[in-house]
């Protein structure tokens, strides 16, 4: 009886917890949107987060890309040419690349890289007090900090992405046509024709988008919204990695069931 | 790190990323070819379209003239109806005749058309008059068996 | 000098202020004045909360009872822009110096001006070196923060914290962790700043011998209350027992060591439950 009652206080506070943050959450996304404005107007704040979240997730990218595209060769064409459908290496490299795994994969990369640097610095500024020093002199650290750190990730993302989609597909045609030998003309006439550039590769720079959104909105506020300690930073820094991977993956679908039914 | 390297590597990034956003619509993609062209939209019904799709493409000598847009089954007729895009580059006979053809044994499906003779041209909303259904294998099999039996 | 001071003279005046984090009590009925030109110290243990004192007058907390009013105004009921504004006219130096760890020395001190001016650059910079040669610092505006030592980054905060000129300056413990040398040079350091900027300043430290030398009035917090106050005279020939407590540094007296709880025999025999 004691624990069934202890079990729904528990259970109670929780929630009221999770209410809480919910509407901490929309509070600062609201701030978000209000200061994005001030923080465009010097548009060099931002610039200096596309280094940090896109410049110098480059490399990791060009080279996850480059080996995914060469597994998808490899097994792909393993797989095709037993019906006999080796040319059709192409479509299948491409279209893999361009729907799913070039945003998804890249949007992974993308959060542990330079999602966690985000938490990580927004999060020690908060244990050292900047951001309180900030607020004090007048200054809204939602404008200064977050809005160009959100809005440099928002950016990066779907640049990323397109960059890992390319060097897959470079990297499947490394594989397939330079050391297994498909036909080059066949594999880039078959991607041509199979691949449509609203129906898959739009909708792929659109879920690039959607994640970049989410990955960026989710480093900030953890990284805002961190307690103050050494120990709440690198939970903050976990949480961002986890919560945004499995944002992906859930809203994947979600975009996927809207986008390619039929 | 000074302010004009750090704008150097990002323009350098965005021109990266412009770069490959492009080598995807132009080379991988089909932006290049038909997607923007004008296109003007032709009706055929079919018994049956088999295994055909949205979005399958529309060819006429094996070259690609345009895409299905739109699949639905007209209440009156119990006929499949199947709406397509053509290019407006390419124009054709009223009387061109369309069947439902499948690359390889195995392939995807696509839309055959046979160019007829008629002087006049279809015009954006006509409809042809002939639709050859696809060919089912399952029935094909069934008529096959169908015929060793009765033999 | 006298501590019956008229009411419109005070910059800074709290009446009966409250204050609790969630259902914690901090302060229970905190009544304080600092007048134009004053340099004031509020002193106690840690966790007394004086620290929370001064972010209620920077309004970053707010009270749960009873006002504060800055320059004139009420801070409950200032807006997110009227605080702002007035909050450019107050600098605060924090306990850590809080400098920006991604910027130089001397683009933490220019920070403020650039944020809320727009300055030319070498007007700029001009400000920036002056501000930076009154802490003795303007060979130092290369150094990144994490280059400096203890003492320095404070007094770089402090050029930070007076970059604006402000009518109200704050300080959190400036002399924690200062070698007897750098503690006279900052405790110094407040008065002339205060003096040559005709501002207000409220010092908050445990340092008694050091604040008694620059302040002109002392409040004592203890148990959310103003426990004494005076100026450093009548500090120094108090009587009352808080007051010698702290002054003389006793160990035993109305300042307890342990923060509430209950007797350690009982904490040990008692069951664990
Ligand atoms: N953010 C906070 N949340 C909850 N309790 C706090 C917070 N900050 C301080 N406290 C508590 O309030 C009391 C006063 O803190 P503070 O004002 O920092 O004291 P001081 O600066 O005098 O050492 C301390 O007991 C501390 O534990
Ligand atoms: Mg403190």
């Amino acid at each position: 009886m004691e624990h069934a009652i202890s079990f729904v206080r528990r259970l109670g506070a929780s929630l009221v917890d999770s209410v809480w943050r919910l509407g901490f959450a929309a509070r600062f996304m609201m701030l978000l949107l209000i200061y994005s404005g001030q923080s465009f107007r010097r548009v060099h704040l931002t610039i200096r987060e596309i280094y940090f979240s896109g410049v110098l997730s480059l490399l990791i990218i060009v080279v996850s890309g480059l080996f995914v595209g060469m597994v998808l060769g490899l097994q792909g064409y393993e797989t095709l040419q037993r019906f006999g459908s080796g040319d059709a290496l192409g479509v299948l490299v491409a279209l893999s690349l361009t729907r799913e795994l070039g945003p998804v994969v890249a949007g992974l990369l993308f959060a542990s890289r330079a999602g966690s640097a985000v938490t990580a610095e927004i999060g020690l500024m908060k244990v050292t007090e900047q951001l309180k020093a900030m607020d004090m002199m007048a200054v809204s650290p939602i404008a200064r900090v977050v809005a160009p750190r959100f809005w440099g990730g928002v950016i990066s993302m779907p640049f990323l992405a397109a960059i890992f989609s390319t060097m897959g597909v470079l990297g499947g045609w490394l594989i397939g046509v330079v050391f297994i030998g498909v036909d080059a003309g066949a594999f880039w006439s078959q991607m041509q024709a199979a691949v449509d550039f609203r129906y898959d590769i739009l909708n792929g720079v659109i879920k690039s988008v959607v994640f970049g959104i989410a990955v960026s909105l989710i480093a900030v506020f953890e990284g805002y919204d961190c307690t103050p300690t050494a120990e709440g930073v690198s939970r903050a820094i976990t949480r961002t990695v986890v919560s945004s991977a499995l944002a992906i993956l859930a809203l994947d679908f979600v975009l996927t069931s809207f986008m390619f039914r039929g | 790190m000074s302010r004009t390297t750090l704008d150097l590597w990002v323009g350098l990034f965005v021109l990266i990323g412009a770069a490959a956003l492009l080598f995807l619509s132009l080379r991988v993609g089909n932006l290049s070819s038909a997607n923007f062209a004008e296109t003007y939209s032709i009706r055929v019904q079919f018994d049956n379209i088999g295994g055909l799709k949205v979005r399958a493409p529309v060819k006429s000598a094996g070259v690609v003239v345009g895409r299905v847009s739109d699949i639905r089954l007209n209440t009156e007729s119990y006929r499949a109806e199947v709406i397509m895009n053509l290019d407006t580059r390419f124009e054709f006979p009223r009387d061109t005749v369309a069947s439902i053809l499948t690359s390889g044994l195995l392939g995807e499906q696509y839309i055959g058309l046979d160019a007829g003779a008629d002087e006049e041209m279809l015009k954006g909303g006509d409809g042809l008059q002939i639709g050859q259904s696809a060919v089912v294998l399952e029935k094909l099999i069934g008529q096959f068996m169908f015929n060793k039996a009765a033999e | 000098m006298s501590f019956k001071h008229p009411l419109d003279e005070c910059f800074v005046r709290l009446k009966d202020v409250h204050f609790a984090y969630g259902e914690r009590s901090i302060l229970q009925g905190i009544d304080l004045s600092v007048r134009r030109g004053q340099v004031v110290a509020i002193m106690g243990g840690s966790g007394s909360g004086k620290t929370t004192l001064l972010r209620l007058i920077g309004g970053q907390l707010r009270a749960s009872q009873g006002e504060v009013r800055v320059a004139g105004s009420e801070l409950s009921r200032l807006g997110r822009n009227d605080m702002y504004a007035l909050r450019r006219r107050m600098g605060m130096l924090f306990q850590f110096g809080a400098l920006f760890t991604d910027m130089s020395v001397f683009d933490n001190v220019a920070f403020p001006l650039r944020e809320h001016t727009d300055l030319p650059p070498e007007v700029i910079r001009d400000l920036v070196l002056m501000k930076l040669d009154a802490v003795g610092l303007r060979g130092a505006g290369k150094l990144m923060p994490s280059e400096l030592s203890g003492g320095m980054a404070r007094r770089v905060a402090l050029a930070r914290a007076v970059a604006l000129d402000p009518m109200l300056i704050m300080y959190d413990e400036p002399f924690a962790g200062l070698d007897p040398i750098s503690l006279g040079v900052v405790g110094q350091l407040i008065r002339r700043l205060n003096d040559a900027l005709g501002a207000s300043s409220i010092l908050v430290t445990h340092d008694v011998h050091e604040s008694l030398a620059i302040v002109d009035y002392v409040y004592f917090v203890s148990d959310g209350r103003i426990a004494a106050e005076g100026t450093p005279d009548e500090i120094r020939a108090s009587r009352d027992p808080f007051v010698h407590q702290f002054v003389h540094a006793e160990i035993d007296g109305p300042v307890p060591f342990h923060y509430p709880a209950e007797p350690i025999g009982q904490a040990l025999l008692g069951s664990s439950g």
